[in-house]
C-alpha cells in the first residue's frame, strides 16, 4: 500500500472522534463502582457500629487513605496514557496516601492504649483484609483497563500497576466500611499487601492490554 | 526545526477540531520525518532499509487511532515522535533486533531521503486480507483504489455514515493485526 494512499485513508476518518480519555475512564468507574458496591454488600457489608465508630478518627482516616490513593492513582493513569508521559513529575502523588497511613501512626503511638502496638497491626482482619480488597478491586480493574486502551502509555506495565492502585483504592474503601480493624498499623501492613497484589495484577494485564 | 513545530501543532489543532484538510496535511509533513528516522533505525540495527515504510506506515496508523490523546495546549512534535519511538522500537524487536534508539534520531532529523519512486510497502496491505470483509472492502476502495467516501458508498451501495464506520474499524483492525504480527 502506498504511505499517500494511507494518509487520503486518515484523513477521509479524521471526522470521527474519540472523547477524551478522562471522559472515558470516569464512566467505566461510574459503570463498575455499583458492580463492586452491590459485591461487598452481598459478601461482607458495612460493619454493624459503623454509627459510633464514625466518631473515632481513625476510622475516618482509613476512608481519606484510601480515596487519597484512588485520586492521585487516577491522576496518574490519566497523565500515563500520554505517548511523551514521563512517570517521575507525577508520581510524587502517589505517596500522598502513605504519608497520610505515616502521620496517623504517629498520632496514635502518641495516645495511651489498652493493646499494646503488635496487637492493633496484627488485628483480627488480617486474612479477610488481603481477600477482599483484592475481589472489590476487580470489576474496577477490568473497567479501568478496558478504558486506558484508549491511551498509548510508553509503559504498559507500569500504566497497569497504577490502575491497579486505582482499583485498590476504591476497593479497598467499600473494605474499610466493614472492617473492624482502624488502627493505622493494620492499615499500613494489610492494606497494603492487598493494594500490592491488586498492582501486580494490573501490570501483567497492563502488559499484555495497554500496549499500543 | 521550531517553526516546522509550531507549524505542526497548529495543524493538529485545526485537524482535532474536524479539518481534513489540515489532518492531510499534516501526515503528508511528517511522513517524510518518520521515514528519514526509520531508515536510521533499520540501519543501526543492521535490518535491510526498505521495510522502513512499514514502519512509516505503522507509525501514522497509531498517530491516527491515538491523537485523541494529544493535549492541544502542548506541542505536538514530542507526542508525535513519542509514538514513533515506541512503534519504531517495537518493530525492531519483532524483527529481532536489540535496540537502543536516541531521542535525537527524531528531534534532530532533517528532511526526508528524497523517493524518487512511489514509496509503498507490503505490510499493511497483507493484513488486509484477514479483515472483516466490509472492512476490507471499504478498505481498499479507498486506500488502494483511490476512491472516495461518496464513491466508496455507492460502488459498495452503504450509506456514507456506514462507510465511515467501516473505515475507521478497519483501520483500528489493521493496527491491531500489526500489533499481533
Amino acid at each position: 500500500m502506498e504511505t499517500d494512499r494511507l494518509i487520503e485513508a486518515l484523513a477521509a476518518d479524521a471526522e470521527i472522534r474519540q472523547p477524551r480519555i478522562g471522559t472515558t475512564l470516569t464512566w467505566a468507574l461510574l459503570l463498575a463502582l455499583p458492580v463492586s458496591a452491590v459485591l461487598f454488600m452481598l459478601v461482607l457489608g458495612v460493619r454493624s457500629d459503623v454509627r459510633t465508630a464514625m466518631h473515632n478518627p481513625f476510622f475516618d482516616l482509613k476512608f481519606l487513605v484510601t480515596l487519597a490513593l484512588a485520586f492521585s492513582a487516577i491522576a496518574v493513569s490519566l497523565h500515563l496514557a500520554r505517548p511523551e508521559a514521563s512517570f517521575n513529575r507525577w508520581s510524587w502523588l502517589l505517596a500522598i496516601p502513605a504519608a497520610m497511613v505515616g502521620l496517623g501512626i504517629v498520632a496514635e503511638m502518641m495516645m495511651p492504649h489498652e493493646r499494646p502496638w503488635l496487637t492493633r497491626l496484627i488485628g483480627n482482619n488480617a486474612m479477610s483484609c488481603m481477600m477482599s480488597i483484592p475481589l472489590f478491586s476487580a470489576p474496577v480493574l477490568v473497567a479501568a483497563l478496558l478504558a486506558l486502551r484508549r491511551g498509548a502509555p510508553a509503559r504498559p506495565e507500569l500504566a497497569g500497576a497504577v490502575a491497579g492502585l486505582l482499583a485498590a483504592g476504591l476497593g479497598a474503601t467499600l473494605y474499610a466500611a466493614h472492617c473492624a480493624d482502624d488502627s493505622p498499623l493494620f492499615v499500613a501492613v494489610w492494606y497494603s499487601i492487598a493494594v500490592a497484589i491488586v498492582a501486580g495484577v494490573g501490570a501483567i494485564a497492563g502488559r499484555h492490554m495497554l500496549r499500543y | 526545526m521550531r517553526r516546522r513545530d509550531d507549524e505542526w501543532t497548529v495543524l493538529m489543532r485545526s485537524a482535532n477540531a474536524g479539518d481534513e484538510a489540515a489532518y492531510r496535511r499534516l501526515l503528508r509533513s511528517v511522513a517524510p520525518v518518520l521515514r528519514a528516522a526509520a531508515y536510521r533505525g533499520l540501519a543501526r540495527a543492521g535490518q535491510p532499509v526498505d521495510q522502513a515504510e512499514d514502519i512509516v506506515q505503522e507509525i501514522l496508523l497509531a498517530v491516527h487511532l491515538k491523537r485523541q490523546t494529544w493535549d492541544a495546549t502542548a506541542p505536538f512534535a514530542p507526542w508525535l515522535f513519542a509514538i514513533a519511538r515506541n512503534k519504531l522500537i517495537d518493530a525492531l524487536r519483532r524483527r529481532g533486533s536489540r535496540v537502543f534508539i536516541n531521542i535525537d534520531d527524531f528531534s534532530e532529523t532533517m528532511a526526508a531521503p528524497a523517493a524518487a519512486e512511489t514509496l509503498t510497502s507490503a505490510e499493511i496491505a497483507s493484513h488486509l486480507d484477514g479483515l472483516p470483509q466490509r472492512q476490507r472492502d471499504v478498505l481498499r476502495s479507498i486506500a488502494v483504489e483511490s476512491a472516495s467516501i461518496k464513491e466508496t458508498a455507492a460502488r459498495l451501495s452503504m450509506s456514507e455514515g456506514a462507510v465511515r464506520v467501516a473505515l475507521h474499524r478497519g483501520l483500528a483492525s489493521l493496527a491491531g493485526k500489526l500489533r499481533e504480527s
